[in-house]
């Protein structure tokens, strides 16, 4: 994954004629490093990874098992705040069917947001390819990547309003005899309104980056299959699925994280309710240290969002050596 | 393709084979032109509804075409009793330095990381790539208390101080590797023949690099931009002073105090919406390069 650079062809060219990777290695520096000017250009980023990143990523584990009042280490709990954090039914509620809180919501987002996306982004990338507007028909699915997560919840709590009159959705059922329905107000629908909108908003981004990858067979190969008779479904399944299943997975590990930082949507539309339950992890992480005030326990929610996400760090750091570190 | 081999049967085109054929494009063409309903019509008719008069709003729905008056007021109102412009502003001057400082950082550290020297290159550019997934959460706390602790009297967060440094650090990890996996590509003879004129490794950088990288450098700083432009988080958390509060923070306000005042949310969200749209569709280009580039952050 990375921009497209238009030279990059020319650029392997260049390389291949100048004796390759000898070449590239005496390029990538000098023999006797000059440690000032190296210094000047790592310095700036190298300061404020740590102090904006590192220390506080360190301070926040640390406080994570302090009571830590007003953010600052004044009594050591142990592992208090954690096992309060687990028992909270706010959080995690599994005694009930539906389970509930705010970890199973992120497993509701992850199940439904993230495969609905996927498989919407593929039928729509595969289905474009045939027809003339097909950028027409990229760009207005794209829409929704360019705009505020705040502005998405003003348009969609409008579409979801629960008055006829004003709400798009209920004014449709209403055509049809329907009575309104409380999208964001019934604690059973209002996790499946806020996914809609998630996937609303995502969609584009899977169509452009799943459309690159069906662009990459060459069209000539699919032509060829389909003189030869093969039917529309097995181009499908045979041809297209194995060639888009690397991109898919790596689209799907970014919606998994994206579903993990989901903050923004939530917070606007419904903060959390009605009561709890729309809330996510990173909306408990704000409300419990900056509302609630209980900074050590906010630590230790923040803490269970890096450790959901280090299984995901760890693949893209072995992605990442075993592919390009030379 | 041998996976076709078994059970492939010849088709040829028949009368009933055509008419099948054209039904199945039928079936494609209705079938996308209700995708582009579905992803066009929501933010269309909250754009209608941002120019429709207050009690019209009250009294019938957007798509009531037949009755529709349009005025300009309800974003003469957002702007000027809302204190939108002065929102608007606050969101240019959070955007614009949380977009350059990050851009020229990390050009620098990745220029130091594709062609330069030095132990442990390769080890740290693998805790970058790690960084990447540390969520802002875990450095809330920290720079909002902590600092204050160790440096009695910095009050990062009355001005702008504290969210153009946290959008800065939070933004180098991907710049530094998106902008590193680009300038890795450049020619390696360029930067030799330049090294053995001897020619310094600010001069490289600036003279040769940055020039041939316009294309990455605007794709990210685009990126950016938009991400900066439209974040609300770091906001809410890092901006404590009413008075500077960018867009996203004012519209969540008008949320909270008049939640059914549309005429009033629907201007304000076209206000925050149309930079981001209008960069869209002229840098179109560059925008989906970024984001697709930016999928891994």
């Amino acid at each position: 994954m990375g921009v497209a650079p238009q030279g990059l062809e020319l650029t392997r060219d260049y390389r291949s004629l100048a004796g390759g990777r000898t070449a590239a290695r005496r390029a990538r520096g000098p023999e006797s490093p000059r440690w000032g000017v190296t210094l000047l250009f790592l310095a700036p980023a190298g300061l404020l990874l740590l102090v904006f990143l590192v220390y506080p990523a360190l301070y926040t584990v640390l406080l994570s098992f302090n009571r830590g009042r007003n953010g600052i280490f004044e009594k050591w709990v142990g592992l208090d705040n954690y096992t309060r954090l687990f028992a909270d039914p706010d959080f995690i509620n599994l005694s009930t069917f539906p389970p509930s809180g705010a970890l199973w919501n992120n497993l509701l987002w992850i199940v439904f947001y993230v495969s609905i996306v996927i498989f919407l982004g593929l039928i729509i990338a595969v289905v474009a390819a045939r027809v003339r507007y097909e950028s027409v028909v990229k760009a207005i699915v794209f829409i929704p990547m360019s705009i505020a997560a705040t502005a998405l919840a003003v348009i969609w709590k409008f579409v979801y309003s629960p008055d006829a009159n004003i709400g798009l959705l209920n004014a449709i059922l209403g055509s049809v005899g329907v009575a309104p329905i409380s999208w964001l107000g019934d604690p059973g629908i209002v996790n499946f309104a806020l996914i809609g909108v998630g996937i609303w908003g995502s969609v584009g981004f899977a169509t452009v980056i799943l459309s690159a990858a069906v662009k990459s067979i060459p069209a000539e190969v699919i032509e060829s299959a389909r003189v030869e008779g093969a039917t529309e479904r097995q181009i499908f399944f045979r041809m297209i699925l194995p060639m888009v299943s690397l991109p898919m997975s790596v689209l799907a590990v970014t919606l998994v994280v994206n579903v993990i930082k989901l903050f923004d949507l939530i917070y606007v539309m419904t903060r959390g309710g009605p009561g709890t339950s729309s809330q996510v992890i990173a909306f408990t992480m704000f409300i419990q240290a900056f509302e609630a005030g209980q900074y050590g326990y906010g630590s230790a929610v923040a803490v269970t969002m890096l450790v959901l996400l280090v299984p995901i760090l760890i693949f893209n750091v072995r992605r990442f050596r075993t592919s390009s570190v030379t | 393709m041998s996976v076709l081999a078994g059970g492939v049967v010849h088709a040829r085109p028949t009368p009933a084979g055509r008419i099948v054929a054209a039904l199945n494009r039928t079936v494609i063409h209705v079938g996308l032109a209700l995708i582009g309903l579905i992803w066009l019509v929501p933010t269309l008719g909250l754009l209608v509804t941002s120019f429709r008069p207050r009690s019209d709003i009250q009294s019938t729905g957007w798509w009531d075409i037949f009755n529709l008056h349009l005025t300009a007021e309800n974003y003469r109102q957002v702007l000027e009793a809302q204190g939108m412009l002065q929102a608007f502003a606050n969101t240019v001057f959070i955007a614009v330095p949380s977009t350059l400082l990050p851009l020229g950082i990390c050009a620098l550290a990745a220029y130091a990381f594709s062609w330069m020297r030095f132990p442990f290159r390769d080890t740290l550019f693998l805790i970058v790539v790690g960084l990447l997934m540390v969520p802002v959460q875990v450095a809330f706390i920290p720079v909002l208390t902590g600092f204050r602790e160790l440096v009695p009297g910095l009050e990062l967060t009355k001005g702008y101080g504290a969210v153009w440094l946290a959008h800065t650090a939070f933004a180098l990890p991907f710049g530094i590797f998106l902008l590193r996996n680009f300038f890795i590509t450049l020619p390696p003879d360029m930067i030799e023949a330049a090294r053995i004129d001897g020619a310094s490794d600010a001069w490289i950088f600036r003279k040769i690099v940055v020039p041939v990288s316009v294309p990455a450098i605007a794709a990210y700083g685009i990126f950016q931009f938009l991400w900066v432009w439209n974040d609300l988080l770091m906001a809410l958390v890092f901006v404590q002073d009413a008075s500077k509060f960018p867009m996203t923070r004012a519209i969540q306000n008008l949320l909270s105090q008049y939640g059914t005042e549309w005429h009033l949310l629907a201007a304000g969200a076209f206000l925050l919406m149309i930079v981001p749209l209008i960069v869209f569709f002229s840098l179109q280009r560059y925008f989906v390069q970024g984001l697709l580039a930016g999928s891994i952050k």
